[in-house]
């Protein structure tokens, strides 16, 4: 396949409290090979090179595991191919003479810092509410096989602890809602027997802060679960929802 | 040159760490609620550093340049985490694992550090599933384990192929359990610019905000960098695009001695590069070449025909393809350590072998193995008239549950299917066993200034094992530092808040800021890509898998000169004052330029092959080992560490001589 030439809509924003707007860019000769921040690249080099200001994006390990990158591209978050974040995804997903939207995460509690560059913290404030097992670095716990957990229990606890955090969910729930996360840190350390002696107050604080954030409420449209780039799936909303009831019927 | 005191304790190695403890000086609760430590980084080893010292009733600062300390590079390590448990009971022993580490190491680690790291080694594995971290289990509920590295137990933990993320955040919950409770205060999008010396100890950082461009002082008794490598400094790396040298070297520059600059880890498994718009590299476990075998074409004309799209590499007859690994290595075969394997590869592509476009791939083809497998199953099956279709299809069965999410990883980004066609592949820096020199109290040259994680140069000597560095990060920084640290800060109990308002904040603050500004309006021509590109080809080529005295010599002069034509050229978009990402990289490659001559000036001083450090005239002559790597431990069994003096031309050199008590200096052979 010969390489593309490109038209790009991009969501322009200086700052915080400045207006933004969508701008039109072109790219040539861009290889199928490239991946999707790499075209980024050949673009801001381009901006640079005469003079203009380079696109700001959040991006780091470029193989799909820290969570930084974060595009809204085409109206869909990480773009078009499943499974995949925003610098997994390669050119050849797209075709000589495309136009692309490229915005930034949307939410309320997502707001933007600059051009693509949103401000995700509410996530970490979520997690400081109690997503951990209070258990100090003595070096002196039981013996790591003291206690077995069945295989079953401990592949769904990795299954959900693999969130990569990158607010996929949210961008592309229409209520804006952070359930997928925060279902997924709860049930975690709900099903592993470690994270059960505090699984019910967890559950409250951690849902508590997420409302606080400002994150919509669930309406179960399953969104997040086909956006999400590591497959985390919905019975993790229903099981933070079991560990919330739960509590409050105790009290 | 001076010789160096690594401040190793007396006695035989077992009890080192134990008397250590026993008499190491300890601050009292009620003291330490008045002493500040700042930890920069939140990988493996500064997120850990930051939680446990937060728990023991420090204040802590933590920074990190990410938008959340969740996003350190730690969390991309795939394969494991190693420990001497012996679960297996396979023989495993601290002693073993000790042993196994300074050999692979190539006897440049020092011993006494290595061996502290096999003994906490075990509590990490307990810490980590006390906090929920989701291991491997078998069918009984217990904790699985995989061997790594060619060793010869199986002592590897891990979570999926996702070891670091659950690791790390491990680690990240504990530091969320101190943040809430006020007692880490983070700051995240914050970049560390320079170390406040104040009377000859380190007493604070100045950092600058990297969504307001604002540059801040902060103070504390004690300053902690839990950094990470410098494998940026080749450009093309396995590490984040963030990841780089700037706060180890600020602090190189403030009188931290950097040691052994020139090792570096060029890992054999990666997927090669694809154009000159390449970004990073992606690694694949190297777990691949337990069952893969690495060939190139043996005739010049096959390559041709490759590289043109005339002919597919399956169309190659096994009498026409080379096996390179198993021909020189008949012993190990595919199975030689990184170093070598990696040698190897470039050295049949430098031959012209290469089969992709850029030259620069082997293949790592899976096809024996596919068959292989697939006889056995068919037999278990009792499938005695199999066709050869249904053995391939049984035996991708068995390669896709051992290899799967591998496979997948390369064909999202190669787009081939490499359970029909050899996978290609090409060596990469991947990871720096050299690092900022530190004592057994992983304390720097800078008194209160500490490094730990992989920004420290002491445990992996010249090669470091698979599995290790997450084993290092969360030793240093769950169980090593916290311990250490108090004996320094025991003398800080009365000094009280140390103040920001002082000359010497004063002075670093104005060099940082004069620094960024300058930055910003040198309007040159060239982008900072531009330079961090030309550099990464200068060290690949002449600093990479294979060096030599001309080509050292050469590299110091184009680094000099490169870096005289950044501060003259370079184009820094934008402000200083407000995100700016071009101006991060901007100064982040400053400093490489910088290191990345000092890293040629080492490996020139070193002449003698060791572990990641090849020199071209330090091999084996004649004899079985014929052109193989030698050792000289006569004349360099020393830690190298150099002293900041201007320019990197005018770097001092001090030696750390290393003593090997309890392990014998052998010459390692794969023949």
């Amino acid at each position: 396949m010969s390489n593309m030439n490109l038209t790009l809509k991009i969501w322009r924003q200086k700052g915080a409290n400045d207006k933004g707007k969508m701008v039109d860019y072109k790219v040539a000769d861009i290889s199928e090979h490239m991946s999707f921040l790499e075209m980024m690249d050949v673009l801001n080099e381009q901006l640079i090179n005469s003079g203009d200001e380079p696109v700001a994006f959040d991006h780091d390990c470029r193989e799909g595991i820290c969570g930084s990158c974060s595009m809204f591209i085409n109206g869909e978050a990480h773009g078009p191919v499943k499974g995949t974040t925003t610098c997994q995804l390669h050119m050849r997903s797209f075709k000589d003479g495309d136009t692309i939207f490229i915005e930034p995460f949307r939410a309320k509690a997502f707001p933007v810092i600059k051009d693509l560059v949103v401000d995700r913290s509410a996530f970490d404030r979520i997690q400081q509410s109690g997503g951990f097992i209070s258990v100090n670095t003595s070096g002196n716990t039981q013996d790591a096989n003291a206690t077995p957990i069945p295989k079953h229990d401990a592949d769904l606890a990795m299954d959900a602890a693999a969130c990569i955090g990158c607010g996929a969910c949210v961008a592309t729930c229409k209520n804006s809602s952070a359930m997928l996360f925060t279902g997924a840190k709860i049930s975690q350390y709900a099903l592993l027997p470690q994270g059960r002696v505090e699984a019910r107050d967890r559950a409250q604080n951690m849902v508590a802060q997420m409302d606080a954030e400002g994150f919509g409420n669930c309406t179960n449209t399953g969104a997040c679960e086909v956006e999400c780039p590591k497959g985390i799936d919905l019975s993790n909303i229903a099981r933070m929802n079991r560990e919330l009831l739960s509590g409050s019927l105790n009290g | 040159m001076s010789i160096l005191d690594g401040k190793v304790p007396a006695g035989p190695i077992k009890d080192k760490w134990k008397t250590y403890k026993d008499k190491v000086n300890l601050v009292n609760p009620a003291n330490k609620r008045n002493i500040d430590v700042i930890v920069v980084g939140t990988g493996l080893a500064g997120g850990s550093a930051a939680a446990t010292l937060a728990e023991q009733g420090y204040n802590v600062k933590a920074f990190c340049y990410q938008d959340s300390p969740r996003r350190a590079h730690s969390i991309a390590a795939q394969g494991g985490i190693n420990a001497a448990k012996n679960y297996q009971g396979d023989g495993d022993s601290t002693y073993r694992l000790f042993y196994d580490t300074v050999k692979g190491g190539d006897y440049r680690s020092r011993e006494a550090n290595v061996h502290r790291l096999a003994e906490v080694s075990t509590n990490i594995i307990d810490q980590c599933v006390a906090q929920g971290v989701p291991f491997a289990r078998d069918y009984g509920g217990l904790l699985d384990n995989r061997s790594f590295g060619g060793v010869l137990v199986s002592r590897t933990f891990y979570a999926k192929g996702q070891t670091g993320q659950q690791l790390l955040l491990g680690a990240y919950s504990a530091m969320n359990r101190q943040i809430a409770r006020g007692k880490i205060e983070m700051f995240n999008r914050h970049e560390m610019l320079d170390v406040v010396v104040v009377d000859g100890k380190a007493r604070g950082i100045i950092a600058r905000n990297l969504v307001t461009g604002e540059i801040e002082r902060h103070s504390a008794h004690a300053v902690v960098l839990g950094t990470g490598g410098y494998g940026n400094v080749f450009f093309l790396s396995t590490n984040a695009m963030g990841s780089n040298a700037t706060a180890a070297w600020k602090a190189h520059r403030r009188g931290a001695y950097f040691a052994n600059p020139c090792y570096t880890q060029i890992h054999p498994t990666c997927i090669p590069r694809s154009g000159d718009y390449q970004s990073k590299l992606t690694l694949m476990s190297e777990s691949l070449r337990n069952d893969g075998r690495i060939w190139v074409p043996a005739r010049k004309e096959d390559v041709e025909a490759i590289r043109s799209g005339k002919l597919k590499p399956t169309a190659i007859p096994e009498e026409n393809r080379d096996y390179y690994l198993e021909r020189r290595y008949p012993a190990f075969g595919n199975l030689v350590p990184r170093d070598v394997a990696s040698r190897a590869a470039k050295e049949r592509c430098d031959e012209g072998y290469g089969v992709n476009a850029t030259g620069e791939a082997v293949y790592l083809d899976f096809a024996s193995a596919i068959v292989r497998y697939g006889k056995e199953q068919a037999t278990i099956k009792g499938e005695v008239d199999a066709s050869e279709a249904r053995i391939k299809e049984l035996g991708k069965e068995i390669v896709k549950a051992k290899y799967g999410n591998l496979f997948d990883m390369y064909k999202q980004i190669a787009a081939e299917n490499p359970y029909e066609t050899p996978m290609m592949i090409y060596p990469a820096v991947h990871y720096t066993m050299g690092g900022i020199w530190v004592d057994y109290n992983l304390m720097t040259t800078i008194p209160g200034c500490y490094a730990i994680g992989e920004a420290n140069f002491s445990d992996h000597g010249a090669n470091r094992l698979g599995a290790s560095a997450l084993m290092q990060g969360l030793a240093d920084g769950y169980f090593v530092l916290p311990y250490t640290i108090g004996d320094y800060l025991s003398n800080d109990i009365r000094t009280g808040k140390i103040s920001t308002d002082t000359a010497e904040f004063a002075a670093a603050e104005k060099e940082v800021t004069e620094r960024l500004e300058g930055l910003v309006n040198n309007k040159g021509t060239r982008s900072v890509d531009y330079y961090h590109k030309q550099l990464g080809n200068i060290m690949w080529n002449k600093c990479g898998m294979s060096r030599n005295e001309k080509g050292l010599k050469e590299a110091i002069a184009e680094i000099a000169e490169l870096r005289e034509d950044f501060w003259k050229n370079v184009s820094v978009p934008g402000g200083a004052y407000e995100l700016n990402q071009e101006l991060e990289k901007a100064g982040r490659v400053a400093d490489f330029l910088e290191l990345g001559e000092l890293f040629a000036k080492d490996a020139l001083d070193r002449n003698e092959s060791c572990g990641g450090h090849f020199r071209e005239e330090s091999v084996e002559q004649g004899g079985p080992q014929d052109g193989e790597a030698l050792r000289d431990d006569v004349n360099y069994a020393y830690v190298s560490a150099w002293e900041y003096k201007g320019k990197p031309s005018d770097a001092v050199l001090h030696k750390e001589q290393l003593e090997f008590k309890d392990i014998e200096l052998k010459q390692r052979s794969y023949k």
